[in-house]
């Protein structure tokens, strides 16, 4: 009953899209103007539907209802709640559902509390999101209904990947989606712009903070992903420029450089073309980023829904909607005139510099990722990983990194170096530049096998930490606006992540060492003993867990307990890693197999300080949170002074 | 408009974000028509044998050298022991492939003499000198991640041709391809 209620509140709610796509293309026309009405009411029902076939959908896997199909493939009675319903978007049709569901529960949002931008522009807005909304309906409804009953219920589910079943992983992939799909909205409001031709500081100022929260969402789901394969996969690496991972860095890259663009686009009015030609480019990248994962057309170690067939829908999608955008692009971004100009060195410059190098580092990261592909089709197989990716986009992303302490200290418009602006920018900047080449010297002499990238990595970082705090000297603190405070803490996260990866790369130590019960060995600064094994047995699964005690320079002893998991439904393995954290950085070791002669293998890496690179990523998504929330107070400030002064009014009888 | 002289210009590179596109769906199409095919080639296919001299393993056959490959015909590098068994299976593949005139050199991996006598004896002996490889050395120079494993080698000592895991007999025809298209190529370099 809940299934079919799921699978006709989806119809309707479809049926709506096509409506709101509909009245919005009518309400655009001059005899049109009345349907316009219509196109926020029907936006808000259309999300209302939408949440509810997903909450019939979560009831499903949470009752494990075994007559739906898609139940039965993916979850089991045995499983714990938060994975039964993690479950629920763990498989292709419960995240193509998530997907809508986002989407359209973004577009009610934007219908109920968007007020400033002109009226023309948002019914055009909504009205693309309707139709991007459209075709993943119609991937829905008639290629991957997630709602299918089986003809005969079946007596137990299949369960859920085993690799899945964690609990970072039962929310990183909605996070991720949050941003993809928030990006959606931005690319509507690019589309809606470039219909109604009306692209200004108004349509920035509506469609900064949809980017914003797309932007933390992806940055948070980001490092929590790597965090999740740093100690899911036992392999002791934080990314492997995986195609998986490479699809998610990319829509990044593009949030990243339309978040600088379009902030001067609101308040300087300048790149308003860069700034379109972003918000279609970012939501493009996620799309195909999803192509890339669906269609399994490049091997990836975490394609877990892969079929062709969906790939060529996701394909026909992208081509509709992409090709779309960007034939509109072509044609109209001639009549937006010219925004304000600016001079090389200022605020806007710098700006520009940066867009330029991240889009660089988004194409690096694309042609790596689709070199194999490329090289396929004239029979030669490649795969491209580290060796071209590291060093290759350190040649944008190190310039760009400079730049980014440099230009938050510029004036907007035209700055000069001279005079009382050498003491606010040059000097201070000259210190921190010289703290980065002391570090650099000093790891080149004092450790010769550091190769230049991580020696670099680590110069940077040391220079880039201090830089990011100078845009608050001589600042009143208490009255700095919240969005200020958001960029340094943004910036001094990049430079925190930086050392981490650099110092990762750098001072990591690795051990292999096979050991019988009461062995030692040393790892770095540590000492480790392997003091006794255990099996032990989860709800649906049973391991292996050994005892390993380790000392961290002669200091009292902690235990850790790596384990060996097998998972009975569906039965696979997984190693599950045991990490000490010091305030310096961490020990992994991870339980390998016995040997013939009864010893166990086992894998140590000692990593200097690794978790900074997972804080400095918390600490730009926390940035980017007090950003947002500064720019949502100055709103609601605004809105309720605007009603105090009308209630003013009205009792003056005005 | 004022700036009518300059759009021409402009126009065009208007056009290459649609071109890039373009581009890429015809890469997505072809990938995706593409049939899967995860198989991936050795590097080794096409570089000569490393340089190496194995002692022999067996009593009644001499060991192998590199040497021994640069006679001019093709033959047969088969990798195996007598701890494993698919190289049982593969035996009468390989007898098949010896009646039909092919040379057929072995390498035994990490084995004992006595066990290999045992295993010859069972399982027949269709190998012209059999090399001992007890530290893997040879295995590991010519890529060869298992046993059994089997190469067509040319005339002049170069690799043409791997084949990984058994010899089954529906591959017996396959390996003589090879070895006759392997016979062309050694005489043409």
């Amino acid at each position: 009953m809940i299934a079919e209620l799921g699978l006709a509140v989806l119809w309707m709610a479809a049926a709506l899209a096509a409506l709101q796509l509909v009245a919005g293309a009518l309400a655009l026309r001059p005899e049109g103007g009345q349907l316009g009405g219509l196109v926020r009411p029907v936006a808000v029902m259309q999300g209302v539907l939408v949440l509810i076939a997903f909450a019939a959908l979560v009831w499903l896997f949470v009752t494990t209802d075994l007559s739906v199909k898609l139940v039965v493939e993916n979850s089991h009675s045995a499983k714990p709640l938060i994975f039964k319903i993690a479950g629920t978007w763990g498989n292709h049709e419960g995240s193509m559902l998530l997907w809508v569901t986002i989407m359209a529960v973004a577009g009610a949002f934007v219908a109920v509390i968007e007020r400033r931008l002109d009226e023309r522009t948002l019914i055009a807005t909504l009205g693309g999101q309707a139709f991007i909304s459209l075709g993943f309906y119609a991937f829905l409804l008639f290629a991957s209904n997630p709602f299918a009953r089986l003809a005969q219920p079946a007596e137990e589910g299949q369960g859920l990947n085993p690799l899945l079943q964690d609990i970072g992983l039962a929310f990183h992939p909605p996070t991720l989606y949050v941003g993809y799909v928030g990006l959606s909205i931005a690319f509507s409001f690019a589309i809606g712009a470039l219909i109604t031709r009306n692209v200004g500081p108004a349509f920035a100022r509506a469609m900064r903070p949809w980017v914003l929260g797309a932007w933390i969402f992806l940055t948070l789901g980001i490092t929590a992903g790597s965090y999740w394969a740093y100690y899911t996969l036992g392999w002791g690496g934080w990314w492997f420029w995986d195609p998986v991972e490479n699809a998610s860095l990319m829509p990044w890259l593009a949030a990243t450089a339309l978040l600088h663009s379009v902030s001067v686009l609101q308040s300087r009015d300048a790149l308003r073309a860069w700034t379109v030609m972003l918000g279609v480019l970012a939501f493009s990248m996620s799309m195909v980023g999803t192509f890339l994962v669906r269609s399994g057309i490049l091997t990836s170690v975490h394609a877990f829904a892969v079929d062709p067939q969906r790939g060529a829908f996701i394909l026909a999608l992208l081509a509709i909607d992409i090709g779309g955008a960007l034939a509109l692009f072509t044609l109209r971004v001639s009549t937006v005139t010219e925004g304000a100009r600016f001079s090389l060195l200022s605020r806007e410059a710098s700006l520009v510099f940066n867009n330029v190098m991240l889009c660089g580092i988004l194409g690096i990261v694309l042609i790596g990722t689709l070199y194999p592909l490329m090289t396929e089709a004239y029979g030669v197989k490649v795969s491209v990983g580290p060796p071209y990716f590291n060093p290759v986009s350190a040649i944008f992303a190190f310039p760009m990194l400079v730049v980014m302490a440099i230009g938050p200290l510029l004036r907007w418009r035209r700055d000069r170096l001279t005079g009382d602006r050498a003491a606010r920018v040059t000097w201070p900047l000259a210190v921190c530049a010289a703290l980065a080449l002391a570090v650099f010297v000093g790891v080149e002499t004092l450790a010769h096998h550091i190769t230049l990238l991580p020696a670099l990595g680590l110069a940077l970082a040391s220079g880039l930490f201090p830089a990011s705090f100078l845009p608050l000297v001589g600042r009143n603190l208490r009255r700095t606006p919240l969005p200020v405070w958001g960029m340094v803490v943004a910036h001094a996260g990049i430079a925190v992540s930086l050392f981490g990866m650099a110092s990762e790369s750098a001072f990591s130590v690795e051990r292999l060492a096979a050991l019988t019960i009461g062995e030692s060995r040393d790892v770095g600064p540590w000492q480790v003993r392997l003091d006794g094994m255990m099996p032990v047995a989860g709800p649906n699964w049973t391991a292996l867990q050994a005892s390993v005690s380790t000392r961290y320079a002669g200091a009292a002893p902690t235990v850790l307990h790596p384990m060996a998991e097998t998972f009975t439904n569906p039965p696979g393995t997984r190693n599950e890693s045991a990490l000490q954290t010091r305030w310096n950085g961490q020990l992994y070791v991870v339980l390998g197999e016995q040997a013939q002669d009864g010893r166990w293998q086992m894998r140590f890496w000692w990593k200097p300080f690794v978790p900074l690179i997972w804080a400095g990523g918390a600490m730009v998504g926390l940035g980017g949170l007090l950003a947002l929330l500064g720019r949502v107070m100055s709103d609601l400030r605004r809105l309720i002074a605007k009603d105090k002064i009308a209630y003013r009014r009205t009792r003056q009888g005005r | 408009m004022s700036d009518n002289t300059e759009k021409p210009r402009n126009r065009l590179a208007l056009w290459l974000p649609l071109a890039i596109f373009g581009g890429l769906f015809a890469l997505f199409v072809h990938g995706l028509m593409r049939p899967a095919d995860n198989n991936v080639p050795s590097t080794f296919v096409g570089n000569p044998l490393p340089q190496f001299d194995l002692p022999a393993a067996a009593a009644d056959r001499p060991g192998l050298a590199t040497s021994a490959f640069r006679t001019g015909k093709p033959r047969l590098l088969n990798v195996f022991a007598s701890w494993c068994v698919p190289c049982a299976a593969e035996a009468p593949q390989l007898a098949a492939l010896a009646q039909a005139g092919v040379d057929v050199e072995g390498v035994a991996i990490h084995d004992r003499p006595e066990d290999l006598a045992r295993f010859l004896a069972n399982n027949g002996n269709p190998y012209a000198a059999i090399g001992r490889d007890d530290k893997r050395v040879v295995q590991i120079a010519i890529g060869s991640s298992g046993v059994p494993e089997t190469y067509v080698i040319d005339g002049q000592g170069v690799i043409r041709y791997q084949h990984i895991g058994d010899i089954r007999a529906d591959d017996v025809p396959m390996l003589l391809g090879k070895l006759k298209e392997a016979a062309s190529k050694g005489a043409g370099s």
